[in-house]
């Protein structure tokens, strides 16, 4: 009983990982459409980066919760 | 995270055992008041921020020394950042900014040092400065603006039929910020020392030594910049919810 819990434990947090793919795409989207948008307006880019860097701190939490979630199964159940 | 590493599976020690919190002088009890390194740590940052902002910027030479110039240049940005966002009138509350970002900034590069503990890495940490701010933004809102405050979370420019399904949604928003403000910095510092105690497992393997040396330089230079990136994601949305209680409406 104690063995199938543990490979719950283990593919559970596989299984959280995948997770991060998602928050990959959504940073790489936002830092693509930056610089596209940036290299058709280069005099506006420079008063963007905050919105930027506020757009990747979005998209990047989500991915981060997952690493929580295959943290907290691996160490805390 | 008390997980010994097994004997024989190839790694000498637990990648995540570098966040152990340990009492300084022996013994294993841990109290409110026990000095552990948690406080070691933090102690060193305070003092850290203290010689690079007020003693290394004593000289008040025109042409400034370099540590003269890192602490105006740290000054100046976050000044920008929070008139930028906030305007004029956020600039009252410049102070609690700066030391927000000079703490987490010299935390996390504090952290980076061989041997040494991040504090930031703990979410014990990094939740009561996110509480802080959440709690100090929503009493500001209402001592400022009074039940307009709500308006917030009542969307006037949307149509009247899709405002309450709009309001649930702007609430649980509203509420989930401190969770994920708090959770951001210590997942991502978590993270990075983490993938790098990973791979400095793999170092112990022959074969495969001279990847796992480069992986670590390469994640190392990685994590100098996630640190610097992270105090200022943390210091922007500060910005960004104290607009939110200075001028709210959409």
């Amino acid at each position: 009983m104690e063995g199938i819990a543990q490979l719950g434990q283990y593919l559970g947090a596989g299984l959280a990982c995948i997770g991060m793919a998602g928050a990959a795409m959504g940073v790489g989207n936002v830092a693509g459409n930056y610089l596209a948008g940036a290299l058709r307006n280069p005099s506006a880019a420079a008063s963007q980066t905050a919105t930027l860097f506020i757009g990747m701190a979005f998209a990047e939490a989500l991915g981060i919760f997952s690493f929580l979630v295959a943290l907290l199964l691996l160490f805390a159940v | 995270m008390e997980h010994e590493a097994e004997a024989g599976t190839g790694l000498a020690f637990h990648p995540m055992d570098q966040f152990l919190v340990k009492p300084l002088f022996g013994g294993h009890e841990i109290h409110w008041y026990t000095p552990t390194n948690v406080t070691l740590w933090m102690g060193l940052t305070v003092l850290a921020i203290v010689l690079v902002l007020v003693v290394g910027s004593r000289g008040r030479a025109i042409v400034p020394s370099r540590s003269q110039s890192v602490a105006e240049l740290t000054f100046g940005m976050v000044h920008k950042m929070l008139e930028d966002i906030c305007g004029k009138d956020g600039l009252k509350y410049f102070p609690y900014v700066l030391t927000l970002f000079c703490f987490i900034v010299f935390a996390n590069f504090l952290g980076l040092l061989p041997k040494s503990f991040s504090t930031t890495s703990h979410i014990a940490v990094t939740a009561v400065l996110a509480i802080l701010v959440f709690l100090g933004v929503t009493i500001l809102g209402f001592v400022k603006n009074g039940s307009h405050f709500l308006g917030l979370f009542w969307v006037t420019s949307a149509p009247l039929a899709l405002r309450p399904i709009l309001a649930v949604i702007e609430l649980i928003s509203y509420f989930v910020r401190p969770v994920s403000h708090s959770i951001r910095l210590a997942g991502n510092v978590m993270a990075g020392h983490a993938v790098i105690k990973v791979f400095a497992g793999f170092a112990a393997v022959a074969a495969i030594m001279p990847v796992s040396v480069l992986a670590i330089t390469a994640m190392y230079g990685l994590e100098v910049l996630v640190a610097l990136i992270q105090a200022y994601v943390f210091t922007i949305l500060t910005c960004v919810y104290l607009k939110d209680a200075l001028h709210p409406g959409h």
